[in-house]
């Protein structure tokens, strides 16, 4: 695994992202460091899900460039990239054909991974993500909303990525299972250390499950803040966003540095 | 029943041009298949070529059949032999619903499903077999369903131009003005249709994903 400490693992130098004409982002500088867990935290259409992208090569930056683990993507094969980043996002996209044994498989198998050491990892993944054998062999049309999420996180987890690219993986579920979820992303991470950069755009989410916040507006980064400073930051951008989800913010920040 | 009667007296040569009918649209459906598939692939992938392949494809299912067999026979070599014209035909009548549909099936598919496996490092074409393809089969299949049955109609008129098949029966009864040969040329042509409906459409169902 390449480790060396003093590199971040992600890094976006000067980063500016076009398509058609509009503007994206602008000069985007960010850094990512080893087993943290960063969240970009915007509104819609502020550029959060492309700077995801830009990290796994989905999408390819206009200028600037965005390095793993000081490699820039341009020179890297993205392909065996992806494979060493974990993806997941809203809408989870298992496929629909495929049980939930091969859904979580598909990585180790096209990595050519035996067919024992396949299945024992399955089995593994799915106690992490707190779903029981039977499972295995199941299709996606016949699990909840929650259910499919969780083989979602296993199956980008299959390959034991070092980076975790999350999209509002957990935007489109009820309260009750987001909550449990983001319970259960926190105690995998203290096992796990990942480097994870997740995308939402729930402030509560953000204080909760970030080691640091990264606000962005209209394609530019505001500003990059630990929970605990967001929530007193006399940032605009970031004491509008905590205005609007209004009281209790405190103590869900203090929870998420716990 | 005259018509039966007439059949099984003439059982020898039902069998034959249903033999031969059957060989015009299965080699002719297998072409329309080995053309259409691809190009419907390429179309869903690069928008530019929607237009001018599904316009070229509408173009010649508007050509009359019958004037399209007689603009081939000149042709060098095909003209030769009229199976090789009738098969040529029959092939660019059946390409415009296998492409449609292939098209269809494949832009039919969940675009996250799509994102996730790009996402996780599938190569293009990983993602065209396991999971564009398999996901857009049963789509791909009623296609080819319908220019099946489409081809065993219209291969009847290949015998206008002597390519065999049961339209020699429906020509020759024509002709004579005798309803049974016009009927034992039409029934078993009803029947292989029904058949290869109902066996697509038996595979469409098997191969359905979830």
């Amino acid at each position: 695994m390449p480790g060396d400490a003093n590199i971040p693992v992600i890094e976006f130098r000067h980063v500016a992202y076009r398509v058609d004409g509009v503007q994206v982002l602008s000069d985007l500088n960010l850094q990512v460091d080893r087993g943290e867990t960063l969240v970009l935290l915007g509104r819609s259409g502020s550029g959060k899900t492309t700077s995801l992208k830009l990290i796994n090569g989905l999408a390819s930056p206009s200028s600037g460039e965005v390095c793993v683990n000081g490699t820039p993507n341009q020179q890297s094969d993205l392909i065996r990239l992806r494979r060493s980043i974990g993806y997941v996002i809203q809408d989870v996209g298992l496929f629909p054909h495929f049980t939930v044994e091969r859904n979580i498989a598909l990585v180790p198998k096209i990595q050519g991974w035996p067919q024992d050491r396949i299945r024992a990892r399955v089995q593994e993944l799915l106690q992490v993500v707190g779903l029981g054998p039977e499972m295995a062999s199941r299709y996606p049309h016949q699990l909840s909303g929650g259910q499919r999420q969780r083989v979602g996180v296993a199956r980008a987890l299959a390959a034991d990525p070092e980076i975790l690219l999350m999209d509002e993986p957990f935007a489109a579920l009820d309260p009750l299972t987001r909550d449990e979820l983001q319970r259960e992303f926190l105690s995998l991470q203290q096992r796990l250390h990942k480097t994870v950069v997740f995308v939402t755009h729930d402030l509560r989410e953000a204080l909760r499950l970030g080691s640091r916040i990264a606000l962005m507006e209209a394609g530019k980064l505001v500003t990059v803040l630990r929970p605990e400073e967001f929530v007193k930051s006399s940032d605009p951008w970031a004491a509008a966003y905590v205005r609007a989800f209004g009281a209790g913010l405190e103590s869900a920040a203090i929870r998420g540095t716990s | 029943m005259n018509v039966l009667r007439f059949m099984l007296e003439n059982r020898g040569q039902v069998v034959e041009l249903s033999l031969e009918h059957l060989w015009l649209v299965g080699l002719s459906t297998g072409f329309a298949m080995l053309i259409g598939i691809p190009l419907g692939i390429l179309i869903a992938h690069r928008p530019r070529f929607n237009k001018p392949v599904l316009t070229s494809a509408n173009v010649i299912q508007t050509i009359p059949s019958l004037a399209l067999f007689g603009f081939l026979l000149p042709v060098p070599w095909l003209g030769d032999r009229a199976d090789r014209l009738a098969i040529l035909a029959l092939t660019l009548y059946a390409l415009l619903p296998i492409i449609r549909n292939t098209y269809t099936g494949i832009r039919g598919v969940d675009s996250a499903v799509v994102e996730a496996g790009r996402g996780m490092g599938l190569t293009e074409s990983q993602l065209l077999f396991q999971v564009e393809l398999p996901l857009a089969v049963s789509v791909i299949l009623s296609g080819v369903r319908v220019a099946i049955v489409i081809s065993v109609g219209l291969a009847t008129i290949a015998a206008a131009i002597g390519a065999g098949g049961l339209g020699e029966f429906i020509f020759r009864g024509l002709a004579m003005v005798d309803n049974r040969v016009i009927l034992a040329g039409a029934i078993p042509a009803a029947i292989l249709a029904l058949l290869a409906d109902f066996g697509v459409g038996w595979l469409e169902r098997r191969l359905q994903a979830r």
